[in-house]
Parts: structure tokens; sequence; C-alpha cells
């Protein structure tokens, strides 16, 4: 095999990867989208806010330190202890879900029945919030995660891909991340729990008829409230995986909400209502991007992951609105 | 689909007050400014209002949100750039204007994909142009003409022989520019919301498929919006470049975070009420400099604390305006100068 064809495997691969942490963001929109018909802007944010939450049980940090400190003049940061990994995650778990019932309870239910773009505006304005309330609590520098997973480069691959080459090419091995593959592997765990939850459970049941149609889901005696809080909780829990997982591979930061931001052209480009499309769609736009930079970008000055994805939901939009596997979207009057 | 404001009806603010505010405007405050009244609150305040007025054209008045509007400010601001290096002898408010209708016709290709698609689908739609147009301006290094930071200097431009742009602009000069173009286009901009334009914007945002029945072409008032929005945004761009700023760099000063400070201005101020525009642009604009006063120049907590309760404080209220009044702060006042006028409470508008 020729080392070009070598590299753009490479790079596909590695597209691979980081699409599926684009799908992961997206499953949370996608979830909340079709129970609730709310657009959650925040999905990226409580990404963040997550992953800030879990390192900050995990290594002790005191919280909302800096604004006790500004107040009463004390100095502190660090309580000492520091969770053990399993027990931050669950407490993490647990304040995701009480977010949930207070989104439920404070922003929700009083924007019933109101336009899908002020639902979506009210998100924006969530997503403002839970981004300051995060800093406050936690502090804004940049943290690292420490998941105890394995990282960098896998060398046994390394080995096989350099075989592969022709005699004589100066090649190298394929390098792929360690975290990335442990990534991909949780991110599967987890749509394959979510699928089997929603076909086989109860609540799983609600939370489909419920997005088949709201009203007849209503008649048959099921609670639309609680059902709104479960399925908060649950695109909690996926922003904690997307956030403890963009954080383990980058630090948590800031930028881990722009990221997310990279979930809505994955969303158009999936559909809106479909969750093998947001997995999909994720996996295309991951790929997309990083070949694109890899054959396009040296000549047009580089960096365009920043712009790709959104120009090509835009043309996508042009063509199939609804996204490869969405709903059709018909309009009555 | 947006709240409706109405047609301003009865006016946010009493005529003839609106009269005072305005030859106080012209005519005392250039008198009395100085330069830490024109840096940090009116200039700002009038770049962020042409910006406001522009998005709710386009949002508030024709319900096509936009989260592009950092991206077409970037748009005016370059254009004003090349324009004003290509012709320096060129007059200032024609560099402004060519430059807003440049902003006009790369906001007119974007809007493009509206006649397809609306609602959030179109807000990341809009993405794309926030996107893709910020990193062009990094990467062509024709627009910022090959400088070696990437960054672009506004060159000092006189009007009847006084400096506007560059860093010898006294005060009262940059605040007046300002103030005539804003005032001038907020006319322009009442005129055409209550014209046949106008009318058909409304009609788009209120029903679409409605609005094509009644023979309003979907095509000309979703594009003329986008065009007309797109026309006052590049022209804020401009101002906010050249005569605030004076020295940008793209991905700082036009990032996605400004396309949301002016959404937020309309939906606080009022979507689809010219003086919304003001109202929320003046709000946006005094409120963090009057929490960063208080709190870091009298409690002197630290600054970058004191951003993120203002985060917090933004997202609260943009909840909490869509939640109890989704006609903004324009409608507060409203009420307010009603109650004042009559002495009682007026009867409630019907829930939108």
């Amino acid at each position: 095999m020729s080392v070009e064809f070598l590299n753009a495997a490479e790079v596909i691969l590695n597209g691979l990867m980081a699409g599926v942490l684009y799908s992961l963001v997206a499953l949370g929109f996608v979830l909340i989208f079709k129970s609730s018909g709310v657009f959650n802007y925040a999905q990226g944010v409580m990404a963040l806010f997550a992953a800030l939450t879990l390192v900050g049980l995990q290594t002790g940090q005191v919280p909302f330190a800096h604004l006790i400190n500004a107040i009463f003049g004390a100095r502190l940061h660090h309580w000492g202890g520091g969770l053990h990994l399993a027990a931050a995650i669950l407490l993490t778990l647990a304040v995701m879900i009480l977010l949930a019932l207070l989104v439920e309870k404070l922003v929700l239910r009083k924007l019933v029945n109101q336009p899908p773009i002020i639902l979506f505006m009210a998100t924006i304005g969530l997503a403002f919030f839970l981004e300051g309330f995060g800093d406050l609590m936690w502090g804004a520098d940049i943290k690292s995660l420490d998941l105890g997973l394995p990282s960098g480069g896998a060398l046994w691959w390394e080995q096989v891909t350099r075989a592969w080459a022709a005699d004589g090419d100066a090649y190298y091995g394929m390098y792929v991340d360690k975290l990335d593959v442990f990534a991909a592997g949780i991110a599967v765990t987890l749509v394959v729990a979510l699928t089997l939850f929603s076909q086989y459970t109860k609540t799983g049941r609600a939370l489909r008829a419920v997005a088949d149609d709201h009203q007849a889901a209503l008649t048959v005696g099921i609670s639309l409230r609680a059902l709104w809080v479960v399925v908060w909780s649950i695109a909690g829990m996926v922003a904690l995986v997307a956030g403890v997982l963009w954080g383990a591979k980058s630090g948590v930061q800031f930028s881990l909400s722009l990221i997310a931001l990279k979930a809505l052209p994955v969303l158009i480009l999936g559909g809106f209502t479909s969750i093998p499309g947001a997995i999909i769609g994720g996996l295309i736009i991951g790929v997309g991007e990083k070949l694109f930079e890899y054959s396009v970008g040296p000549f047009i000055g580089g960096a365009s992951e920043n712009w790709f994805a959104y120009v090509l939901a835009l043309v996508f939009l042009m063509f199939r609105p609804q996204g490869l596997f969405g709903d059709k979207i018909i309009e009555r009057v | 689909m947006l709240p409706r404001a109405g047609q301003n009806f009865p006016p946010a603010l009493p005529r003839r007050l609106l009269i005072a505010l305005l030859a106080f405007a012209f005519l005392g405050v250039p008198f009395i400014i100085n330069d830490y009244w024109e840096k940090s609150v009116l200039v700002p305040f009038l770049v962020w209002s042409m910006a406001a007025l522009g998005l709710n054209i386009l949002t508030g008045y024709c319900g096509q949100v936009s989260l592009g509007t950092g991206g077409f400010m970037a748009v005016g601001a370059y254009a004003a750039y090349k324009l004003m290096t290509i012709f320096p002898a060129l007059n200032l408010f024609v560099v402004v204007i060519f430059a807003g209708g440049i902003t006009a016709a790369v906001g007119l290709a974007f809007g493009l994909p509206s006649l397809k698609i609306k609602g959030f689908y179109l807000a990341v739609a809009t993405l794309a142009a926030q996107f893709f147009l910020v990193w062009l301006f990094n990467k062509a290094p024709w627009f910022y003409n090959y400088s070696a930071s990437g960054q672009i200097s506004a060159p000092t431009r006189e009007l009847f022989g006084v400096a506007i742009t560059g860093p010898t602009a006294p005060p009262y000069a940059t605040y007046l520019f300002c103030l005539i173009l804003v005032t001038g286009f907020a006319i322009i901009a009442r005129n055409l919301t209550r014209g046949r334009v106008g009318r058909s914007w409304l009609a788009i945002r209120d029903m679409d498929i409605a609005a094509e029945m009644i023979g309003i072409s979907p095509l000309r008032a979703k594009l003329s919006a986008f065009a007309i929005s797109s026309f006052y945004i590049g022209v804020a761009g401009a101002l906010f470049f050249a005569v605030y700023l004076g020295a940008v760099e793209p991905t700082e000063a036009f990032g996605i975070d400004k396309s949301f400070l002016v959404l937020f201005m309309i939906i606080i101020g009022g979507l689809g009420s010219l003086a919304g525009a003001f109202l929320g642009a003046a709000f946006l604009t005094l409120l963090p400099v009057l929490i960063k006063n208080m709190m870091v120049g009298g409690l002197g907590w630290s600054p970058d604390l004191v951003a993120h309760l203002i985060l917090m404080l933004l997202g609260a209220l943009i909840i909490w305006f869509l939640i109890v009044e989704p006609r903004g702060l324009a409608q507060l006042v409203r009420v307010a100068t009603e109650k004042l006028r009559r002495g009682q409470l007026p009867r409630k508008q019907g829930p939108r």
C-alpha cells in the first residue's frame, strides 16, 4: 500500500474517533428534541458543566471558593480530601438530575406552548447562565481530567501498519490515540444501553410514545412533566459522558462548549429526530472535516475545521432539510 | 413565530420626550462629552444600537433568527478598511454606507437558504456565515493588506478638517459621526417598517403560508429583510472597527459572542420594536459597565469573578424576559409612560 493511501486511512480513522464524540453531544440534543420539541442549545455547556463538576469533586475543590473568598475575605480553595472517581461520577450524576429538575420547574414549565424558536432562545439564556455558574462554582482555569484510562499512541498498531507500507517507503505507522479508542467503546456502549432502555423499559416506551404524539401520550395517562425531567436527566448523563471524554482528551475548559456547537451541523446532517442519524451524522462530520483539512486545507491556509461542518450543513439544508434520517418536515395550515 | 410587539402603537416613548432626548444628544452632549463617556458608554451604545436595529429588522420584524451577526459585522469592518485604504480621499460617510452595501450583498447570499428552511434550521445555517467569514478574514491576506500581525487598523480620516478615525479623533467628533448615522438610519428603519415592505415582513413572520396566499412574495420579503438587516449590521461593523476600536483582530472582535450579544439586546429590548433595539443596546452596554464599576471598583472583587456573575445575570435575564415579558423593555417603558400619562393602569393589550 502506498504511503498516501495509508496517510488518508489514518486521517479517516482519527476522523471517526472525533466523530464519535460529536455524535455523543448530538445524541443529547436528539433525546431532548424528540421528547419535548425543545432544541437545547445548552447541551454543550451542560457537558462542560458536568465535566467541571466531576473534576471539582474528584480533586476536592471547594465550590464557589472565589465568591466566598471575595465576600468573606477567606482563602479557600480545596478541602483536602477529593473523592474517589466512582463516587465523584455518582455525585455529578445527582447534580445533573437536580439540574434537570430545576430546568423543568423554572424554565420549561413556564414556556409550555410557546413557539419552538422562543424555547430555543431560552436555552441560549440557559447556556449563558450555566456557563457563568459553572465558572463561578469551580473556577475558569483549564483543568486536566484523569480518568485512569490509558492514553497516548497505540504502539502495536503502529508496528502492524508499518508492515503494510511498500518496501523502501519511509513510513512510520499510523497514530491512533488509545484514549480515543476507549472513548469510542464507551460511546457505543452508551448508545446500545439507550436503545435497550427505550425498547424494553416502561419509561423508555413512554418516552417513545411522547415522541410520536404528545396528545395521544397524555390521553393514555403518561405524565409529560415527569418525562421531561427524565429526558433532561438522561441528556445530562449523556452530557457528562461527552464532557468527561472531551475533557480527558483536551482538558476541561470553555472551548468544550464550542466543540459542542459542532453538534448542530451533525444534527442537520443526521436529522433532528433520529438517534442513528445523530451517530452517523457525527461520523460523517468527523471524517469529512479531517479529510477536507488533509486534502484541501493546505491550499487555502488551513484551519478549515472551523467552518467545514457548518458549510456542509448549509449545503445539505438546501437539498434535504430533514437530514438523512429525520422525519420529513410537513407543514399543515 | 415570534412575540408580536405591534407596530409601536402606542409608541414606547412619547414624541415630546423623544424630541427632547434627541435635542440633548445633538446639542448638549457634544459639549460635555469626555474620553471616558465616549469610549465606554456613548459610542459603543450607538454602534450596538445600529447592529440591534439591523438584527431586529430580520429577527423581530421578519421572524428569521440569525446567529451570524458577528460575521456580518466583520464584513462591514473589512469593507470599510479596504475602501479607506484603496480610496484615501473618499468621504467617510460614503465609506460607511458602501461598507453597508457590500455587507448587504453578502447577507443576501447567506439569506438564500431562508427560502427553504426556517426556525433553528436557519439559525444553524447562519452559523456557517459566522464561522466561515471570520475564518476568511483571518486567512486571506488581501483583506488585511498583508500586515504582519493580521490586524487591521483604521487610518486617520477627516471630515470638515476634524479627524473622525485614528488615534487623534476628538471624542465629540466620533460621537457626532455615529449619532448622525444612527439617527438617520433609525428614521429610515421606522419608515421601512411602517411601509409596504415592513408589513410584508410582519406577515411573513406571523404566518408565512398565509402571507403567501394573500400575495406576498416570500422571496422578496425574506431576501429584502436579509439585505437591509445586513446593511445595518455592516454599517455597525464599520463604525465598530473604524470609529470605536480603531484596530481589530477578527477572531476576537467578531466572534460568535457578538452574535449572541446583539440577539440578547433585541430579546431584552423587545423583538419587533425599534425603540426596543435602542433600549436593549443601552441596557447591555450599561449593565456590564455599572456592575464592573460597582464590584471591581467598589468591592475590589477580581474581574473574572465579576465576568462570571455578569454571564449568569445575562442568562437569567434572557429567560426572565422570555417568560414574563416577551415584548421586552420597550413594553415595560410603554406601560410605564402610559401609567404616568393617564395616572392609571392601561388596559392589558391581549396576550400576544
